[in-house]
């Protein structure tokens, strides 16, 4: 008895909670709406706001990489509608959770669609963007990613509405080859790579790059073995075939080691290397031997005054650190943002051309976007150790 | 020509490394045919002790030459300890178990040496003083061969002509050689198995503790890790040339430096490895015992 007088104590629990739960919506919608009607009186001209959809993961395990994209677009929003808006429209977020999966995108993407989304900022990972990408194209929605960094997305030319603000994952080649290229004048390359999934990936981008340059030559390609007590055959063979310069994909431990033996065997030829060498750890292990290295790493913006601003009005907000690629997403609102204030429109051609002309001031820094969709000053810059210290090379 | 000197020396120096650390694999096998996986950590150990040694004394202030003397011995008589109570420990208690237990007891000794100096020291790579002085009279020829290199050569041919010296011809060394060919008669006709065992774990331990030395200046780099991958190398430099035998092992070790090193130099080196494993399976197929292996009969 007293157990059934328990069931039906629970029972009664669910059900108030259950009601309440459906009163709540009720009322907050109506809130809702009445907040919206009472605005849309206010305003003599009702202009319909514009909607800025944000997907990306926002639950699973993937969350911690979407969410502070969701915050960075709150931040700018919220800071945006409080000047009037853009031309006079307010933004509306749109969150919708892609959970980082292709499959699961795909859906995501056709309800931002369907709700009437007019840009979207996201998807946040490559594979879960490129699924949905197909179907902002035929809607003719630009999407703009904070941290996909899949090279073929904007290089294939298969996605003219796709925009990022990160550098792809070939970036850093692209850089090396035009530096030793460019700056260094020099043709007849060694490229190396110590077998791992980075440091090979890298190699094999600045060789394909390479071979594309006209007047250029990768005088070796080899991979080393890791961890291997020394690399003089390696160093030999890098002096024998006449090389001018030697680009290393790979970690410092390797570096270090092929660098010192080279400088210990007079070879003075420069040494580009990838942010895996750009490290102290690399600099204190070679010591003098490092002098002069050079090494890819990410931009420098911790004195971007925006990007300060930015993070301290997270900090005020949310009281915690911002997480992964917030500075990357805070930039892309920013941009995305100003293509529709400065062309005037919310339809896709303006939007595009915009963005591919107008600069904008981001917490990256003053950025615009090729015409495959990069955007153009972000990603890395060339540093050379000089002094025990990595410096920036301009 | 030049390149192929080049090669040359570079696989010398490899090999010569290699055999540092080979010696006290085969010694060990030697005597009680036991795989010392640990060896390699003995070897990382003494590069350790001896880098903390030279920091100290070239803090105070203390002369080149004196800080590689006094930093070397400091390490062979640390590592020699070291090796004396890994036998101890972890191998005598099992002397009379298959021999599979003492080879399972060996690894787990690696791995808790590697996390000892991962924990009690650091993960980071640290640099390594060169404590070998550049040669005045080398200077012509540096950049083929370097004064670090020329002592490395020498060094292993001075230590491998005294081990065969002490095994041929002293007193432990025939106790060693009677306790290798069979422990119980040896024991029956009485030596001391047990102290020959300890001492041939000491010498082991104190040979790789002299490679770690010079192996880290040549390298000029150092972390926990390092005893693995060259303990490994070793170890088949010292099955190539025919586990147990002192001048197999230097030969093995040899041959696996020049294999690697022309292959680099003239194929390339993606496959070193490989390649260099593919030569010790061709070589064990055609000599089961190794270059210059005696095959035992199987005692019944």
């Amino acid at each position: 008895m007293a157990k059934r007088i328990f069931h039906d104590s629970i029972i009664k629990a669910i059900l108030i909670v259950a009601t309440l739960a459906v009163v709540g919506i009720f009322v907050t919608a109506c809130g809702q709406g009445e907040q919206q009607t009472a605005d849309q009186a206010t305003q003599a001209k009702a202009l319909a706001p514009i909607k800025l959809a944000v997907v990306g993961p926002h639950s699973g395990d993937l969350a911690s990489y979407g969410i502070p994209t969701i915050k960075a677009a709150e931040l700018v929003v919220e800071r945006r509608n409080a000047l009037n808006g853009v031309n006079g429209r307010k933004i509306e977020l749109l969150v919708q959770d892609d959970v980082c999966k292709p499959e699961v995108a795909t859906n995501t993407a056709t309800k931002v669609v369907g709700d009437g989304a007019h840009i979207v900022l996201g998807h946040i990972c490559s594979g879960a963007t490129k699924a949905a990408l197909g179907i902002y194209k035929d809607s003719k929605l630009v999407a703009m990613s904070p941290s996909a960094t899949n090279p073929g997305l904007t290089q294939s030319g298969d996605y003219p509405n796709f925009f990022r603000t990160i550098a792809s994952d070939d970036a850093q080649a692209r850089l090396q080859v035009d530096f030793a290229l460019n700056s260094l004048k020099v043709s007849n390359i060694v490229v190396l790579h110590d077998k791992g999934d980075y440091g090979k990936g890298l190699a094999e981008f600045a060789k394909s790059f390479l071979e594309k340059e006209s007047g250029a030559k990768v005088a070796l390609y080899e991979g080393i073995t890791p961890g291997a007590v020394d690399y003089s055959a390696v160093v030999q063979k890098i002096k024998n075939s006449g090389a001018d310069a030697v680009i290393f994909g790979g970690y410092h431990p390797e570096a270090s080691k092929i660098v010192t033996q080279m400088r210990k065997k007079a070879m003075k030829i420069p040494f580009i290397s990838d942010d895996g060498v750009k490290d102290e750890t690399f600099i204190k292990v070679a010591g003098k031997y490092a002098e002069g290295v050079y090494a890819t790493g990410p931009q420098d913006t911790s004195k971007n005054p925006l990007n300060i601003e930015a993070l301290e009005a997270h900090r005020k907000k949310y009281n915690e650190d911002p997480g992964a690629f917030f500075p990357n997403a805070y930039a892309a609102c920013l941009a995305l943002i100003n293509a529709i204030e400065k062309s005037g429109s919310t339809e896709y051609d303006n939007i595009v051309k915009a963005l591919q002309n107008e600069w904008v001031a981001t917490p990256l820094g003053i950025i615009k976007f090729d015409n495959r969709g990069d955007a153009i000053g972000v990603g890395f810059s060339m540093y050379q150790v000089r002094n025990g210290v990595y410096v920036e090379v301009n | 020509m030049e390149y192929f000197l080049e090669l040359f020396l570079g696989g010398l120096t490899r090999g010569s490394i290699y055999a540092l650390i080979a010696l006290g694999y085969t010694m060990v096998y030697g005597i009680i045919q036991l795989i010392n996986f640990a060896h390699g950590e003995i070897y990382m150990i003494g590069a350790f002790t001896a880098l903390i040694v030279s920091g100290v004394l070239s803090m105070m202030g203390w002369p080149t030459l004196a800080i590689l003397v006094i930093a070397a011995f400091v390490a062979v008589v640390y590592s020699a300890a070291y090796g004396y109570t890994v036998e101890k420990i972890a191998y005598k208690p099992l002397r009379q178990a298959p021999r599979l237990s003492a080879l399972i007891s060996a690894i787990g000794m690696s791995l808790f040496l590697q996390n000892y100096v991962l924990l009690a020291q650091t993960s980071d790579f640290l640099p390594y003083p060169g404590l070998i002085p550049d040669f005045q009279w080398l200077k012509p020829w540096e950049h083929v061969v370097r004064s670090t290199e020329v002592v490395i050569y020498l060094t292993t041919t001075t230590v491998m002509v005294l081990l065969t010296i002490l095994i041929k011809f002293t007193k432990i060394g025939k106790a060693m050689r009677a306790t290798a060919q069979d422990r119980a008669m040896a024991m029956l006709v009485g030596v001391d198995v047990n102290r020959v065992i300890s001492m041939t774990f000491i010498v082991g331990s104190a040979t790789a503790a002299i490679g770690g030395v010079l192996i880290a200046s040549h390298i000029g780099q150092i972390n926990f890790y390092i005893g693995f991958i060259a303990g490994i190398k070793a170890f088949v430099a010292a099955v190539l040339g025919g586990i147990g035998s002192i001048p197999g092992a230097v030969l093995g070790s040899l041959v696996l430096g020049w294999t690697e090193s022309f292959f680099t130099g003239y194929i390339s080196s993606d496959y070193e490895d490989v390649f260099a494993f593919i030569f010790l399976v061709l070589i064990l197929i055609f000599r089961p015992a190794g270059i210059l292996g005696r095959s035992e009969s199987q005692k019944v």
